[in-house]
């Protein structure tokens, strides 16, 4: 379908520990379509960042296949892979990952620029993203002058900014206290809402009830996934 | 204990004004989101407890003729009491999800991990449901109904780490005992032939 925005088919990623292998994904598919959250949970060592590094084309899997927005990553050379992440794809780190030396709107604009866009354009895009997020007064601050909650949503407007409709986050509350967790998962959720999809790596539960789907990994495998949505109400009326 | 917490979240409904049976048990309703599963029959009955313990009294009828009833002075401190006295009676120790998984976990026939993936699904799908609602609620308009669902959510998240944590120990544990003689996945295809596999070991 082609509201697909990442696919994941039979992803293998081994990697070599001296004489042995070690499977750091051992046949993991995954599909997230257009509006939909996806968290990764699991234990430290069971693959979430490999997965992560394998969905945003940091890493090329030993095995299977990886789709974004359509396009085959597989049949890409290094250049078009990065352009396709640069264009695509966006990332959110737990410690923000803003260029210091730029303003917010700088560091939103900056995929834009290196894209070829005119510096006019980006400003006037990154505007437009950093109002998604509700800053729009802290475009031309440093990130020095920003609160980490703050941050991270310069970093999810920069994330989604242009034509990018992937985020990929890593613990992206995880050097922020809990009302501004929530503060800044409001707004990525109201990002993917609005269009985007979304991967999000964390190891609280709190957060990953944000998402539409939580997969489990363990081992390098997915070993569940929650169901379909309820009616909540309901079952609140007649717990099981 | 399910009755007492009737009782007291009853007379606390009373602290913004007089009211009437009907409107009390819609008013725990939305504030619980139904989870309390109070019926008619209950309310009244809890109503009259409060009413012969001097904690609540009838002052008059609306304009419809619905008999109202207000908090008493005894009633206001006796709900600052018990606002003030902590909670020690749980159901807690008679959980079942924490007998099944305590007695699972020492049963080398069984694959906790299994056992565990399926309750952390169901779970971790409660969790999601409830986060969904506790977006759509604005604290500003229902604050009980807010934290009400904040407290659905803090548990569950307890929970998930706890199942977390025990599949982890009895791994742990289980890599470093001798190997059991055999492990099922309990799903419900294969409970017959554990059944079955069962009495034959034994």
């Amino acid at each position: 379908m082609s509201d697909v925005v990442l696919r994941l088919a039979e992803v293998e990623r081994v990697y070599r520990a001296g004489e042995g292998s070690v499977w750091a994904l051992a046949g993991v598919s995954l599909t997230v379509r257009a509006g939909e959250l996806v968290a990764v949970m699991g234990p430290s060592g069971s693959g979430k960042s490999t997965l992560l590094s394998i969905a945003g084309g940091l890493e090329v899997p030993t095995s299977g296949s990886v789709e974004v927005a359509g396009v085959r990553l597989g049949g890409l050379d290094s250049t078009a892979v990065a352009h396709l992440r640069r264009d695509r794809i966006g990332y959110v780190f737990q410690d923000f990952n803003l260029v210091t030396d730029l303003t917010a709107a700088e560091n939103v604009a900056l995929p834009l620029e290196l894209g070829g866009s005119s510096a006019r354009a980006a400003r006037a895009s990154a505007i437009t993203a950093l109002d998604e997020v509700g800053l729009p007064e802290v475009a031309d601050r440093f990130p020095d002058q920003l609160s980490g909650g703050q941050q991270q949503r310069v970093a999810i407007a920069r994330a989604l900014v242009g034509e990018r409709r992937l985020v990929l986050a890593d613990e992206p509350t995880g050097a922020l206290d809990s009302q501004t967790s929530l503060a800044v998962l409001q707004v990525l959720r109201a990002r993917i809402d609005g269009g985007a999809a979304g991967v999000l790596v964390t190891h609280e539960a709190r957060y990953a009830g944000w998402a539409d789907r939580t997969v489990f990994l363990r081992d390098g495998r997915l070993v569940d996934t929650t169901p379909e949505r309820d009616d909540a109400r309901r079952l609140l009326a007649e717990p099981s | 204990m399910q009755r007492n917490a009737v009782r007291w979240g009853l007379l606390a409904l009373f602290v913004d004004g007089p009211k009437y049976g009907y409107q009390l048990r819609t008013e725990l309703d939305t504030r619980t989101g139904g989870s309390w599963a109070v019926n008619v029959g209950q309310i009244y009955t809890t109503l009259d407890r409060l009413v012969r313990d001097g904690l609540v009294a009838t002052e008059g009828a609306d304009a419809e003729g619905r008999e109202l009833y207000m908090l008493t002075e005894p009633g206001r401190v006796a709900l600052a009491e018990w606002y003030l006295t902590p909670v020690t009676e749980t159901e807690r120790p008679r959980n079942e999800l924490a007998i099944k998984l305590a007695m699972a976990a020492r049963d080398p026939s069984v694959d906790i991990t299994i056992v565990v993936q399926h309750q952390r699904t169901e779970s971790m799908r409660q969790l999601r449901d409830y986060t969904d609602l506790r977006r759509q609620a604005n604290e500003d308009v229902d604050l009980t109904w807010s934290l009400f669902l904040d407290h659905l959510i803090f548990a569950l998240e307890g929970e998930l780490r706890w199942l977390d944590h025990v599949e982890a120990t009895v791994l742990r544990r289980r890599y470093t005992r001798p190997a059991p003689a055999s492990t099922y996945a309990p799903t419900p295809p294969e409970a017959a032939e554990i059944a079955e596999s069962g009495r034959a070991r034994r």
